[in-house]
């Protein structure tokens, strides 16, 4: 030490000095840099997480968003005629195990169903030698922000207010104007034909990404799930508060349900960055193959809750495209996912083996 | 000559091209956690291959230290400094294992596929577990702070050997002569 402070004051050791001490400092400093520490503008995972969180209230251990869920599982079995446009393994004629959940948007995991609410359907499918593939895919027709920041922003925007405990309309309103694009999809998904539950519902990408064949041709793609069965189910139950959950686990309880796989090819010029815009009607659909889901599971335990439905999880032949809402969500969703699974969670509302009471 | 002055040449050469990497990573990780952007994906998917390299190298960087050590330091050095050195390569040589091991062991845990790159999966090291995949992932953030601070005190450590003792132990990692390379202009 004392030779270190010697030499440190020698004569014409000051520039070594300031190396010394310069060369360590600055890199701390690029380090919380890129950390975003100098930055607090920068839109970080944590940060929507906690938007989520100051709307919707803690709900420790639930999803921050399509809180309220239901394990499912079942199998997809490709039909080959997707194959030309992707060379993932699961489009070939072959049977692959699927883990999902159904969920309604939002991040309250309590909330009553309702015919209007957006229902989401997640999936994980595994094909037998790898080359997994998960999406997340709802039943609305368009997306309602070009971006993270946009959804961060009016999360924020409805926010309750204090007194009235409701969103202030005001606020909303001045998003909707700044932001003709939300307020343009906000009336087509109102528009849209609501089925009578999750059975027979139809479920969209929203999102663009490429398949990429055996050649590296690259087609960008959005699609849909369609539902086999069209009419609902016999047993319906049509009342309380958990009624589209509780139909579909009742139908489920008696038969499988099934959906086709529907691809829809984009052509030049279709907006790929913009999930906000839908694309022509018209676009070749290929019949990529069936999911079938035969079971049922509350998601205290069951094999949907240790996942996080991340749609950047790709096999080979599929790949992102310019469309930046799936990288935010792959972020988020990390992060929602390691905060809830340090969290000691309540029971979900979805419990196979009794129904809640209430209205 | 009875003392060796310098690593290996194999230890000088992963030792850059360690220290590179690793720094790299750091960066990489801190940024990506932070992006809600297309970045996110890209780093990602350059994080966990490049982390794995890491793993791959250290073991084989572990392995050559063992079997060819490295040149004693000067006896002028106090003892203290000596520990003080010595304990801070056993906790690099750790972290540089241990990091990518959690990173490997965490996606294991939290059921994501751990992708190289498209079409090479690497199998999982646990099983699936959510609040084991939460532990890990705090444990791959403390330990990755706690790398960086002992790289900050290693550089500091070289700077203070190669500008001020000047007494050769920063030169053993370099490649010139150790009376030309304390001249700096
Ligand atoms: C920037 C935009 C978005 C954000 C910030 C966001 C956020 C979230 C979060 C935090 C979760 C919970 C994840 C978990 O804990 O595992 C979630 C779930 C989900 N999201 Fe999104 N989301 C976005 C866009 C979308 C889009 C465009 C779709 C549909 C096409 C979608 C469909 C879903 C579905 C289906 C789930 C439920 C997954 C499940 O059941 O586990 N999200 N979202
Ligand atoms: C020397 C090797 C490594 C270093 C220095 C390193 C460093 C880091 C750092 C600094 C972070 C950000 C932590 C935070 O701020 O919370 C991070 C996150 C992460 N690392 Fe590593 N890491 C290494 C190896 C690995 C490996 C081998 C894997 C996987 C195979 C991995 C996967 C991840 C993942 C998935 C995240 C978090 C992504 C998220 O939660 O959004 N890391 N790493």
């Amino acid at each position: 030490m004392s030779l270190i402070r010697q030499k440190a004051t020698e004569k014409g050791n000051l520039g070594r000095v300031g190396i010394v001490i310069g060369v360590p400092v600055a890199l701390a400093f690029a380090f919380i840099a890129a950390a975003g520490w100098f930055t607090p503008d920068r839109l970080t995972p944590a940060t929507v997480v906690r938007t989520f969180d100051s709307v919707d209230g803690p709900h420790p251990g639930f999803r921050r968003n399509h809180a309220k869920g239901v394990c499912v599982s079942g199998w997809f079995e490709g039909s080959g005629q997707a194959s030309p446009y992707s060379s993932a393994a699961l489009f070939r004629v072959e049977r692959s195990p699927v883990i999902g959940r159904f969920a309604l948007a939002g991040g309250q995991p309590y909330q009553d169903d309702a015919p209007d609410k957006v229902r989401s359907l997640a999936l994980r499918i595994m094909p037998a030698n790898g080359g997994e593939w998960r999406m997340g895919v709802n039943d609305i027709p368009v997306f309602l922000f070009r971006n993270a920041r946009d959804f961060n922003s009016f999360l924020i925007a409805s926010l309750p207010e204090a007194t009235t405990r409701k969103p202030d309309p005001a606020r909303i309103g001045a998003f909707l104007a700044a932001h003709p694009e939300t307020a343009r999809a906000l009336s087509q998904i109102k528009q849209r034909s609501l089925s009578s539950g999750f059975a027979n519902d139809a479920y969209n990408s929203l999102d663009t990404f490429l398949f990429v064949n055996a050649g590296g041709q690259a087609t960008p793609v959005r699609w849909t799930m369609e539902p086999e069965q069209p009419a609902p189910a016999q047993n319906s139950v049509k009342t309380g508060r958990d009624y589209l959950f509780d139909d579909l686990t009742a139908t489920l309880a008696e038969h499988p349900l099934r959906w086709k796989l529907m691809i829809v090819l984009g052509q030049p010029g279709d907006p790929t960055a913009d999930p906000t815009v839908a694309w022509p009607v018209g676009r070749t659909r290929i019949d990529a193959g069936t999911l079938v889901l035969d079971k049922a599971e509350g998601e205290d335990g069951g094999p949907c809750t240790g996942i996080t439905f991340d749609p950047l999880i790709l096999p080979e032949g599929i790949t992102p495209s310019d469309d930046p809402i799936p990288a935010a969500r792959s972020a988020v969703y990390a992060r929602s996912f390691t905060a809830r699974s340090g969290e000691t969670k309540a029971p979900s509302a979805i419990n196979l083996n009794s129904t809640r009471s209430g209205k | 000559m009875s003392e060796r002055k310098y690593f290996s040449p194999l230890a000088r050469g992963l030792h850059w091209a360690m220290a590179l990497m690793i720094l790299a990573m750091l960066f990489i990780g801190v940024a990506m956690v932070a992006s809600t952007g297309p970045a996110y994906h890209r780093l990602v998917g350059l994080h966990r291959p490049l982390g794995i390299a890491i793993l791959a190298l250290a073991f084989l960087r572990l392995v050559n230290r063992v079997a060819s050590g490295a040149p004693p330091l000067p006896t002028t050095l106090p003892q203290g400094i000596r520990i003080l050195a010595g304990s801070s390569q056993v906790a690099l040589y750790l972290l540089m294992i241990a990091l990518p091991l959690v990173g490997w062991a965490m996606l294991s845990a939290g059921d994501y596929p751990v992708s190289m790159t498209s079409g090479v999966t690497l199998p999982p090291i646990v099983s699936p577990d959510p609040a084991l995949y939460a532990s890990l992932r705090g444990l791959h953030t403390w330990l990755a702070l706690g790398l960086f601070g002992v790289i900050l005190a290693h550089i500091t450590g070289a700077l203070v050997h190669g500008l001020l003792l000047r007494d050769g132990v920063f030169q053993a990692m370099l490649w010139r002569r150790p009376q030309a390379s304390t001249r700096i202009e």
